[in-house]
């Protein structure tokens, strides 16, 4: 992601060389082939649209723009509505987020810019260990660690301290969308921090030079200079993490309770698009059904579409403002 | 050297003969719940017959139906049977039917959580759905303390737990709150998966055993397969005639020899008749359509059905499933007929 930003646009070299002499030399086979390997992307995105699109008609012709706002989920009845799983979604992914961005980055300005470079290079390779464990193990952990200590400890603690909050009512049951953004937390953290850590590693050593020749603090090259230089590559590491957390099946459905309720209660169970879809697939009988599932499927893309869409606008806004701060 | 060339290419020539006069390969999919025991079964059947092999996918019942209405395997398994429309989408598609073939039984049991409590409880069919409506909310309910006289249950509050996936133990236990409660069966009704007026939902039976265990005055109903192979202890149903059954191999066999047996096979045992019947019990089906296009593989299929209901039947205490009555296996030795 952060390579994409930095590296410069590879075009075709420019001269007076034949196409035919280009071809033999490999420049333009080479051309060719990996445009075409680009390509391929495009289109499997698209196909995988418009799979969805069409494997959804029944459910988008019968429940439209109702779809995403009633909170039904009733397979006897036929009646299905989005509003409950998409509100778990972005609920459990935006408490993960909360819990990871502060702790991922803080860890990562430590490990390349504080650190020693051997502690750093030991951290770095448990972070990326973390990343590659697969996310069953980490729904197991959750289950068998997190569960109980959030029921016997932590719920019952936010429910005396902060219960005067809607945000912490209810009963403790231990699973809920706060433990399922925990155990998103945990899982995406090492996203966070390895990219974030490879583009503080990239900011070109003169800025750091310039800014402690003009009498700055070591924290101060780091705070103001350093990760401001690296910002854009730091939101690509928490849009990486934000798109793992909203598509993440297994270890959310293993403490989230699938529940499909609204509750303005972190304590309180709760679902997620793509959990549902795990669950109810292999059952689905009836056309309806099944379409509807494939429809949440559609709402999921739709949602990482948009969330994505915002997460660009938000880099030009803030580089245009970055841009302008330079110039003053 | 040469020989021993002409030698390797001969023994390669007659490998390649074998392999061209074809393994006969039959695929099925669907239910998860009898996939031990069909396993099983395939792999001794393919010892007894080796240039017979039957691959079977356990995507679950659901999954079965619409793979062998689509027509991409040569048979489906369900642990529900298919209703009227189903029927229908097949026999439009195919020009003919789809026939239910029981092989084993399986059934449902309530487990709970209750500290301080040691004695195994007794559930009504009362008790189990107001449970699971919500009406019930505590353990000392006159509705649960009634079947239960000598246990001291305390006053703390149910929490409910039922299986998230879509799946056939969903459909076993509220296939039978329907047929005990009048409210459920308007709402939410039967179903792989419903609308549960309230509880947690854990994946799979693990995943219901687990929040049971960790969550103190929890209920969860899992198979009966899973609880004995795991040693949970789980509860006692009073059946429709009154007396209290604590689910195992003779009480579930009891509550099939205890129904008349439709000539389509297609039954539910839930709360059957009978003094020894345990209530939540279920058949689970194997879906063979009634014309196949290759008499190879018809023959194949009913010579497997012939011994899985037969001989096969010996396997199935070993995986803690349920057999057959033997009034049922008569009644489908002279059904393996209609397979065309």
């Amino acid at each position: 992601m952060a390579a994409t930003t930095t590296t410069p646009s590879a075009g075709p070299i420019s001269g007076s060389r034949s196409f035919l002499s280009r071809l033999r030399d490999g420049d333009e086979i080479a051309r060719i082939i990996t445009s075409l390997f680009a390509f391929s992307v495009v289109l499997i995105t698209l196909l995988l649209v418009f799979e969805l699109w069409h494997g959804s008609v029944l459910s988008r012709h019968k429940f439209g723009f109702h779809f995403f706002v009633t909170s039904i989920w009733d397979p006897n009845a036929g009646d299905f509505g989005a509003l409950p799983f998409i509100y778990g979604t972005l609920v459990t992914a935006f408490v993960s987020l909360a819990i990871a961005v502060p702790l991922g980055i803080g860890a990562a300005i430590f490990l390349a810019e504080l650190a020693p470079q051997n502690i750093s290079d030991t951290l770095q390779f448990f972070i990326d260990l973390l990343a590659a464990v697969p996310s069953v193990i980490y729904g197991l952990l959750g289950v068998f660690i997190i569960v109980p200590i959030m029921r016997e400890d932590i719920q019952p603690f936010l429910k005396s301290t902060l219960g005067f909050l809607p945000l912490f009512t209810g009963p403790a049951y231990g699973i809920g969308f706060l433990t399922a953004g925990i155990v998103l937390a945990i899982m995406v953290i090492p996203y966070i921090v390895s990219v974030s850590r490879e583009v503080l590693l990239s900011v070109p050593r003169d800025q750091r030079e310039a800014a402690l020749a003009l009498g700055s603090t070591h924290w101060e090259s780091t705070w103001k200079v350093v990760v401001p230089f690296a910002r854009t590559g730091i939101m690509g590491s928490i849009f990486l993490a934000l798109a793992r957390a909203l598509g993440e099946t297994m270890a959310v459905t293993m403490v989230i309770g699938n529940t499909p309720t609204i509750s303005a209660s972190l304590l309180s169970p709760g679902y997620s698009i793509a959990a549902v879809i795990a669950n109810e697939l292999g059952e689905a009988t009836g056309d309806l059904y099944l379409q509807s599932l494939v429809e949440l499927g559609l709402v999921l893309f739709l949602l990482t579409f948009i969330l994505n869409g915002l997460a660009r606008l938000l880099i030009v806004l803030t580089a245009q403002r970055g841009s302008e701060m330079g110039r003053t | 050297m040469k020989r021993s060339v002409g030698f390797a290419l001969a023994v390669l020539a007659a490998a390649g003969a074998v392999w061209a006069a074809g393994i006969l390969q039959i695929t099925g999919e669907g239910a998860t719940f009898p996939y031990p025991i069909y396993s099983k079964w395939f792999d001794e059947y393919h010892k007894k017959f080796p240039n017979l092999e039957i691959n079977y996918q356990s995507q679950g019942s659901g999954a079965g139906i619409k793979a062998v209405t689509d027509g991409t395997v040569d048979f489906g398994a369900s642990d529900g049977p298919m209703n009227d429309d189903q029927l229908k989408a097949y026999s439009d598609k195919h020009g003919s039917g789809i026939l239910h073939f029981p092989t084993v039984l399986g059934a449902v049991v309530p487990i709970y959580n209750l500290p301080g409590v040691n004695a195994a409880l007794t559930f009504t069919p009362e008790a189990l759905a107001g449970i699971y409506l919500g009406r019930i909310t505590k353990w000392s309910d006159p509705a649960i303390a009634g079947a239960n006289s000598g246990v001291k249950l305390p006053a703390t509050d149910i929490v409910v737990v039922h299986r998230s996936d879509g799946s056939g133990t969903t459909y076993i236990f509220t296939d039978y709150l329907s047929k005990v409660s009048p409210d459920w069966a308007t709402k939410p009704g039967k179903g792989a998966s419903i609308s549960w007026p309230v509880g947690l939902g854990g994946k799979g039976n693990e995943g219901v055993s687990g929040l049971v265990k960790q969550t103190p005055g929890s209920i969860g109903y899992v198979e009966l397969i899973y609880a004995v192979q795991t040693k949970i202890e789980y509860g006692s149903v009073k059946n429709a005639a009154g007396a209290v059954i604590k689910a195992d191999f003779a009480s579930v066999t009891a509550a099939a020899a205890g129904v008349t047996m439709p000539d389509d096979f297609r039954v539910s045992i839930t709360n059957a008749p009978g003094k020894t019947a345990y209530p939540i019990s279920s058949f689970t089906w194997l879906l063979i359509p009634a014309k196949f296009s290759d008499s190879a593989k018809r023959d194949a299929m009913k010579g497997f059905i012939k011994w899985a209901i037969t001989d096969g039947q010996a396997l199935t205490q070993n995986l803690s499933y349920a057999p057959l009555p033997k009034e049922v296996v008569a009644k489908e030795l002279k059904a393996i007929d209609k397979i065309q």
